[in-house]
């Protein structure tokens, strides 16, 4: 698929230009999906050929990765198929340890004599650049696992599933929209397999498969005489699961405020299309927000990228240390205040934990991409900031024994690093549900869905908008409201968390395109919650008359 | 890998063409050589390099088309890529807005090619690395930047007759210093097709003077203020407004540029009437392939013409449509300036705070054009005519149109990113909270 066709069908808008390559690939025929790849025995064979050149070359750790990437897209517009796409990528990246310092470098040529070559590079480059490290690379210790392997949990592989029943699903939800009042619909389906084998000179060969799915729904509602649009986005998330996840099951439905219907692991989304075409068009009357002080009730799908933002990101190890200063920031969480062990990043029913292992996420994996076996830790216990994300050569730097196990590369042809595993907000302890929680608030607003987003480099100062918004008075949903973005700063926010709802309306929130690193790189994770109330958030008006 | 030259390119292009069966064949060949090095905490982190070449054919039966790419260039990968596009293209289904490739064109000769960033070395960028870190060290800075370099061609050929060629480099450098009390912080990004006109020691020298004059910065209440933006700070927000060029989004009435009853804004004045925007791929500064992915020619275009809309973007298949000529989006934009320094800018300021850059950008309102983000990297308050002190850090929440509506004085052209730019003043920019960021 060309670059310019997939920036237009997604959407993506300019920041899909530091697309990675990985999700292009070479365009394969859908049948090609189904061919089993490279035998785990000789994928065994060609690690060990890197991992044993490179020792010979005098390094003292050597990783390989060798990947198979398979994407599948289908993108749509109202009643047609705009393309449908199958890429392959597959190829090694090898990184070595030589004079304590990193090297790495990658080649598709995955044949003793390619694997050789790079691994040659690898330790030359590592050589090359030990003359100005400072500090030798001082890795955590990680147990040796032998020849395991592990897979996402899917009951449907999306691969086998034939494209005309994906084409139908998305032409059947665009149609709803389109007689539900909807002006213009576009849905996608992107889904993925990492066929990934690492093994490293620590004694571990690992084999997954790790599957995700992205369904997306963009709907459209114009007022042609006035000149004005508004946009509905999909209730649904990108989830670590199988194609299942378009079963809609009645059974993982939950009936939010004013007709909305939120999805938790099975999503519906001919329902989704025709309720969002008939909101899209209610924004287009919707009553323009007062600005002032409200009580925030956050759905899931709206609050996973609040938390992404406001503590997954400054929580992670290489930030706060400066490594990412030049990009995407540092943090205002500074090792200094985990080492008070009195920092209150939020009020005491606050506990963020971080975890590699949820199942249906987009961070599950069996093992990290540095063969770490992936766990579950807390970052904020109690409201009390308690831990940070670390990988093997930065557990050392937080008293850390051994890595947290979430180090990411978004293909076999990139550099591993620090990459944010699933951050969620653990649910309420007693029985409180959504609609008990509007009924607690006098002057509030609802807001459910991802929206716009915007943070400070330290991570102090947010704003957020949200899919859709519905005013509260006196513990009743009055109406629906546009113009709505919150502002508010890290901890006075977190700390301003009265109530956060029970386990029965707790699911995740994700994103495919988290970005980090120069050159950038990309990673999929999920955010869980249960809704949760924040009080006294200082709301602003976006509209704007020109 | 080779950078192929235009014999080189066009004999395989004309080989993988010579399989094709099918109604239509169009062939994109394109191929890069990039360097790169990353340091922070005043030591290098990671260096790389990658290499890459790609052959992708879009053969077409009617209006059924499939897409097949493969990186091997002997006869019979050619021919297996030719055939397995052919089969997919027979699997596909019919595309509506399927438009039959161009017959031959006519372009430009580019000026996008530059021998020395060609031939950028590993040693070259270490001692880029070292350009900051040295004199970071010595005023109690920690530099943290990157560098990246490319040198590579592109060229097309379709079973029309069109053949096209480019060559192209580029080098991107950006360097954040951080003075190591925490409290100040400066930037710079610099970017040239031709890197014998990048300066690593006058950048790392502006980057180290904003930080240690931005350090202990004081919190003044957000408002409405008159700003000067520098290039880098109103680039990311004219980019934005960029996009809304879009004649069909503009024309399906779910733009920036729709106005009532169906119509669009050409035509329309929209900002002040100083405003000229065009774009040009034979720009000395900033130049471009002259022609796109679908071997349009590129020609210098007129956007907005004395703050008329001017011009939308219209693709062939909607130019067909609506009976007009297509337009081919914009490959640069630059942005008429003015005479003024930013010392004279700063000079004829009484009361007003210079932005170094924004950050985060983000659409709150795709109707309006309103996007928030925050000032980084140097915020500096300005009264009679002087920088006074360094300030916290704004969140804003402002669209182009306003800001370019509210406009005061155009200085300097800058490049940034591959645009001309020019210095700003413009009256009632909106900050609409602080950021204890630096």
């Amino acid at each position: 698929m060309k670059r310019r066709d997939f920036v237009q069908y997604a959407g993506l808008g300019a920041g899909a230009l530091m697309m990675p390559s990985l999700l292009l690939g070479n365009d394969i025929p859908t049948e090609a999906l189904l061919e089993p790849g490279m035998d785990a025995l000789v994928k065994k064979n060609m690690a060990d050929i890197a991992l044993n050149t490179a020792k010979s070359l005098g390094a003292t750790y050597a990783d390989a990765r060798i990947g198979r990437y398979l994407n599948q897209y289908i993108f749509t517009r109202e009643d047609k198929v705009q393309n449908v796409v199958n890429t392959e990528s597959f190829g090694i990246g090898i990184r070595v340890i030589a004079n304590g310092t990193w090297g790495f470098a990658s080649t598709n040529s995955v044949t003793a004599d390619g694997i050789k070559k790079a691994t040659e590079q690898a330790v030359a480059i590592a050589k090359a650049n030990s003359k100005i490290q400072k500090e030798p690379v001082k890795l955590a210790p990680v147990n040796s696992y032998g020849e395991v392997s592990w897979k996402t949990p899917i009951k449907k592989d999306f691969k086998e599933v034939p494209v005309s029943e994906k084409v139908d699903l998305l032409l059947s939800a665009n149609a709803a929209a389109l007689d539900n009042g909807a002006n213009f619909v576009n849905s996608a389906l992107f889904m993925v397999n990492e066929q990934k084998y690492f093994a490293s000179t620590d004694g571990s060969y690992i084999d997954q498969d790790i599957h995700r799915l992205w369904p997306t729904l963009r709907v459209t509602a114009v007022d042609k005489a006035a000149g004005t649009f508004k946009t509905r986005e999909n209730m649904s998330a990108p989830v670590g699961m199988g194609y299942e996840y378009l079963d809609g099951l009645e059974s993982e439905k939950i009936d939010g405020p004013a007709g909305l219907r939120l999805y938790k692991n099975s999503y519906d989304m001919v329902e989704d299309a025709t309720i969002a075409a008939k909101q899209a068009r209610e924004k287009l009357t919707a009553k323009s927000v007062d600005a002032g002080k409200y009580d925030l009730v956050l759905e899931p799908n709206h609050l996973g990228l609040t938390i992404h933002e406001s503590v997954g990101h400054p929580l992670e190890l290489d930030r706060v240390l400066g490594y990412e200063a030049n990009y995407a920031g540092t943090s205002f969480a500074t090792l200094d205040k985990l080492k008070s062990g009195n920092f209150k990043y939020g009020s005491d029913i606050v506990n963020l934990v971080a975890d590699k292992t949820q199942v249906g996420s987009l961070g599950a994996v069996g093992y990290d991409d540095e063969g770490v076996k992936s766990k579950k830790w807390d970052l904020v216990r109690n409201g009390v900031l308690s831990n940070f994300q670390a990988i093997r050569d930065q557990a050392h730097m937080i008293g850390e024994e051994e890595s947290h196990g979430c180090c990411y590369a978004q293909s076999w042809d990139d550099v591993q690093f620090q990459r944010m595993p699933n951050v969620s907000l653990e649910p309420g302890k007693e029985k409180y549900s959504s609609a008990e929680m509007i009924k607690d608030v006098e002057k509030g607003i609802y807001i459910a869905g991802r929206g716009s987003y915007s943070i400070d480099q330290q991570r102090y100062n947010f704003q957020f908008g949200g899919t859709v918004f519905y005013e509260i008075k006196d513990g009743e949903i009055v109406g629906m409201l546009e113009d709505v973005a919150y502002q508010s700063n890290t901890q006075e926010f977190w700390n301003s968390c009265v109530k956060i709802c029970d386990k029965d309306d707790y699911r995740l929130f994700g994103t495919f395109f988290d970005g980090k690193g120069q050159p950038s790189q990309v990673s999929a994770v999920s955010h869980g919650s249960s809704t949760a109330r924040f009080n006294d958030v200082n709301v602003i008006n976006t509209g704007r008359n020109i | 890998m080779a950078i192929y030259t235009k014999e080189e390119a066009r004999k395989i292009l004309e080989k993988a063409l010579s399989f094709s069966k099918a109604d239509t064949c169009e062939i994109n060949l394109s191929g890069y050589n990039s360097g790169n090095i990353r340091y922070a905490r005043n030591t290098v982190s990671t260096s790389g390099y990658s290499s890459n070449q790609s052959l992708a054919v879009q053969s077409s039966f009617g209006k059924k088309s499939g897409t097949a790419t493969i990186d091997e260039f002997d006869d019979a990968s050619l021919e297996k890529v030719v055939r397995r596009a052919e089969e997919l293209a027979q699997l596909s289904p019919e595309n509506p807005e399927f438009m039959e490739p161009l017959g031959p064109q006519m372009y430009d000769e580019s000026v996008t090619y530059s021998e020395s960033t060609a031939k950028i070395t590993p040693e070259y960028r270490a001692e880029v690395a070292s350009s900051s870190i040295v004199p970071a060290d010595a005023k109690d800075v920690t530099a943290a930047g990157f560098l990246n370099d490319s040198a590579g061609f592109s060229a097309m050929i379709n079973s029309k007759g069109l053949f096209a060629y480019n060559q192209s480099t580029d080098v991107d450098f950006t360097v954040t210093m951080r003075t190591n009390d925490g409290t100040g912080s400066g930037w710079v990004k610099r970017d040239f097709n031709d890197v014998d006109k990048f300066d690593a020691d006058e950048a790392a020298k502006t980057a180290i003077d904003k930080a240690v004059l931005s350090r202990e910065a004081k919190a003044i209440e957000p408002g409405k203020y008159t700003v000067i933006l520098e290039p880098a700070a109103s680039a990311d927000l004219l980019r934005n407004m960029f996009r809304s060029l879009n004649a069909r989004s503009a024309d399906e009435g779910r733009s920036f540029m729709s106005a009532a009853d169906g119509k669009n804004k050409i035509g329309e004045k929209i900002v002040d009437e100083r405003v000229n925007i065009y774009s040009d791929p034979l720009n000395p500064e900033v130049p471009t392939s002259t022609w796109n992915g679908e071997g349009q020619p590129l020609k210098k275009t007129s956007w907005i013409e004395n703050g008329v809309v001017k011009n939308l973007a219209y693709d062939r298949f909607w130019a067909k449509e609506k009976g007009v000529e297509p337009v081919p989006f914009p490959p640069n934009a630059i942005m008429t300036g003015g005479d003024a320094s930013l010392e004279e800018l700063i000079k004829s300021t009484k009361k007003g705070i210079l932005v170094t850059r924004l950050w985060y950008i983000r659409s709150v309102d795709p109707q309006t054009l309103l996007y928030t983000g925050l000032t980084r990297d140097g915020t500096f308050y300005i009264e009679n005519g002087q920088i006074k002190y360094p300030v916290k850090n704004f969140r804003f929440n402002e669209s182009p149109i306003i800001m370019l509506n509210n406009l005061e004085t155009l200085g300097q052209q800058v490049r940034i990113n591959g645009n001309l730019i020019p210095y700003m003043k413009v009256r009632d920019f909106t900050f609409t909270s602080l950021s204890d960021a630096v």
